[in-house]
C-alpha cells in the first residue's frame, strides 16, 4: 500500500517529474529529492517559517505541504529567486545592515519579505512586521531584519517614482 | 515527526471525495488548506490510511451573493475572505476578524470551511460565523443538509459532522444599513491565537439594539455565544449602565480555560473589558 505517486511541477523555472510517497512533505520533496537545500526545515509545524516557498507566487510553508498537493504547480525557492535575480537587491541590504547572522532564517526572510515586495504597496514598518509575524529568528533580534526591508522597499519605491519622471 | 504513510486522492467532485471516504470504511480524511491537518499528521495525532485532497474541487470554491445570504465555499482561502470587496461589503465583520487569522504565509493557504470543521475554539472565523448566525451546508451521501450555526459547535474539537460529512458551504446573513459592527482580539504577540477574543454584530433600529450576536473566543470548549449579555442589550440603547450589566452577565455567559499562566479569572476580566471597548467603537458597513 501507500505506493509513489507520479506528479509533475515546475521548481525554478524547469519541469520537474517525480514518483513521491504521498508522506513526503515539500520540504523534504525539495532538501532531498531536488537538493535544494535552501528552504529550511526547523519545527516542521508551520510556526517557525524557515520552510517558506513561493507556489504560484505566494508565500507558502513547505513543510505543512505534502508534495503529491503541489502537483501542477510553480514553485520557486529561494534559490530560484536569487539565479533570476529577483531579490538582489534585497540580498544586498541584507548583508550591508547584518540582518543574518547564522542565517537558518535567512531563506524564510526573503521569502516573506518578496511577498511584501511584490505586493506593490509600500507598507509601513509596522506593517512589515506584521508581515514578518510568521518567521522566527534566534539572532539578530529583528530590528535589522526589517531595516533591510525597509530600505529594499524605499529604494524601488524611488527607482519606480523615477523611471516614470523619466 | 513525520507523518505515517497514507494514500492520498485528489477527486474532481464532493460526490467522487464522498464516495472515495465511504469506500475508505471511514479510515479517511479530507485535506483542504492542510494547515492544521498537516502538524497533526506529523505529530502522529490522526493517521488516517487515506487522505482525500478537496482543496481543488471547483464547485467547494468561492464568493457569492444570493438573495440575502453570502455564500463561502468551504475551501475559500483566508486571504480571500480578508482581501474580498463582497466580503467587506455584506459581512463586513469578518473583513474585520481575517487580519488576526495567523501568520500571511498560513492564510495564503488555510481555508474557511477547514476552520469551521476544526472548531478550534481559539480560531476567529468559527467565532464569528456564531456571532453571524451562519448556517453550515453539509454534503453527505445521505443527501445535504442544513445546520444553524448554533447547532454546529457541540464540544471541543467537536461539531454536527457526522463522519464522511463535509462542509459545502457557509451561509451568512448580509449586513444592512442598521448593522453595527467590531471585533477586536487581546494576544501576547500579533499573529500568535489570542487570550481571549471577541466579535459583535448588532441590528440598529434609531439608537436602539434591535438585534445582536456576541461570540467570544478562547473562552469556552466552543466559540461561545454571550446569550445573556445580548439579552441585556437587546432593545436597548448603550449607556454605561447597560454595558455594565452586560459585562457582568459574561460570568454566567462564558466558561474560559485557565491555566497558570492565564488564570480563568484573567480570561474573565479581559472578556469583560474587550466587550466594553466594542460595544463603544460599533462601526456601520463600509
Ligand atoms: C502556526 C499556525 C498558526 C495558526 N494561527 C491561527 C489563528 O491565529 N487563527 C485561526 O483561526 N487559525 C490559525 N491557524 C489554523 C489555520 O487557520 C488553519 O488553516 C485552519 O484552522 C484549518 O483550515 P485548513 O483548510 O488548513 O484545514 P485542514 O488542515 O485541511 O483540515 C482541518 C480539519 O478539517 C477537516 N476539513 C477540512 N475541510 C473540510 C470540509 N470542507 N468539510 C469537512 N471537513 C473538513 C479536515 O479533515 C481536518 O480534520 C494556525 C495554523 C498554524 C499552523
Ligand atoms: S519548518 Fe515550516 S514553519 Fe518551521
Ligand atoms: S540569523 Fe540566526 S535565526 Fe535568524
Amino acid at each position: 500500500m501507500s505506493g509513489k505517486i507520479a506528479v509533475s511541477l515546475t521548481v525554478n523555472s524547469e519541469e520537474v517529474e517525480a514518483f513521491v510517497a504521498p508522506r513526503t512533505t515539500l520540504a523534504d520533496f525539495l532538501r532531498q529529492d531536488l537538493q535544494l537545500t535552501g528552504t529550511h526545515a526547523g519545527c516542521e509545524m508551520g510556526v517557525c517559517g524557515a520552510c517558506l516557498v513561493l507556489i504560484d507566487d505566494q508565500p507558502v510553508h513547505a513543510c505543512l505541504m505534502f508534495a503529491v498537493q503541489v502537483d501542477g504547480c510553480v514553485i520557486e525557492t529561494v534559490e530560484g529567486l536569487t539565479s533570476r535575480d529577483a531579490i538582489t537587491d534585497l540580498q544586498k541590504a541584507f548583508h550591508e545592515r547584518n540582518a543574518l547572522q547564522c542565517g537558518f532564517c535567512t531563506p524564510g526572510m526573503l521569502v516573506s519579505a518578496y511577498g511584501i515586495l511584490s505586493s506593490g504597496k509600500v507598507p509601513s514598518r509596522e506593517e512589515i512586521r506584521d508581515a514578518l509575524s510568521g518567521n522566527y529568528c534566534r539572532c539578530t533580534g529583528y530590528e535589522a531584519i526589517v531595516d533591510a526591508i525597509e530600505r529594499t522597499v524605499g529604494e524601488r519605491w524611488r527607482a519606480k517614482v523615477a523611471e516614470e519622471e523619466a | 515527526m513525520k507523518a505515517r504513510a497514507f494514500e492520498y486522492v485528489r477527486p474532481q467532485s464532493v460526490e467522487e471525495a464522498l464516495r472515495a471516504f465511504g469506500d475508505a470504511d471511514g479510515d479517511a480524511a479530507y485535506i483542504a488548506g492542510g494547515q492544521s491537518l498537516v502538524p497533526a499528521l506529523a505529530l502522529r495525532l490522526q493517521a488516517p490510511a487515506l487522505l482525500i485532497d478537496i482543496a481543488r474541487i471547483e464547485e467547494l470554491h468561492g464568493l457569492a451573493v444570493v438573495r440575502d445570504r453570502l455564500r463561502i465555499g468551504a475551501t475559500t482561502r483566508h486571504f480571500e475572505i480578508l482581501n474580498s470587496e463582497l466580503v467587506a461589503e455584506h459581512a463586513p465583520l469578518l473583513s474585520k476578524a481575517a487580519p488576526f487569522v495567523a501568520h500571511p504565509a498560513i492564510r495564503n493557504k488555510g481555508t474557511f470551511g477547514g476552520s469551521l470543521a476544526l472548531a478550534d475554539p481559539a480560531s476567529e472565523f468559527p467565532t464569528m460565523a456564531l456571532a453571524l448566525d451562519a448556517e453550515v451546508e453539509i454534503a453527505s451521501f445521505a443527501g445535504d443538509r442544513r445546520v444553524a450555526i448554533a447547532d454546529f459547535f457541540l464540544g471541543l474539537y467537536e461539531t454536527a459532522l457526522q463522519s464522511g460529512e463535509m462542509i459545502r458551504a457557509v451561509h451568512i446573513p448580509v449586513a444592512t444599513a442598521k448593522t453595527r459592527y467590531a471585533f477586536d482580539e487581546l494576544a501576547r504577540r500579533r499573529g500568535d491565537y489570542a487570550l481571549v477574543g471577541a466579535g459583535v454584530n448588532a441590528e440598529y433600529d434609531g439608537d436602539r439594539i434591535e438585534r445582536i450576536g456576541i461570540a467570544f473566543l478562547s473562552a469556552g470548549p466552543t466559540p461561545m455565544r454571550a446569550r445573556r449579555a445580548e439579552a441585556i442589550l437587546t432593545g436597548s440603547r448603550l449607556t454605561l449602565e447597560i454595558i455594565r450589566e452586560a459585562q457582568e452577565a459574561l460570568d454566567v455567559d462564558l466558561d474560559p480555560p485557565g491555566d497558570e499562566h492565564t488564570p480563568v479569572e484573567m480570561r474573565l476580566h479581559l472578556a469583560r473589558v474587550l466587550l466594553g471597548r466594542l460595544l463603544g467603537r460599533l462601526e456601520a458597513r463600509p
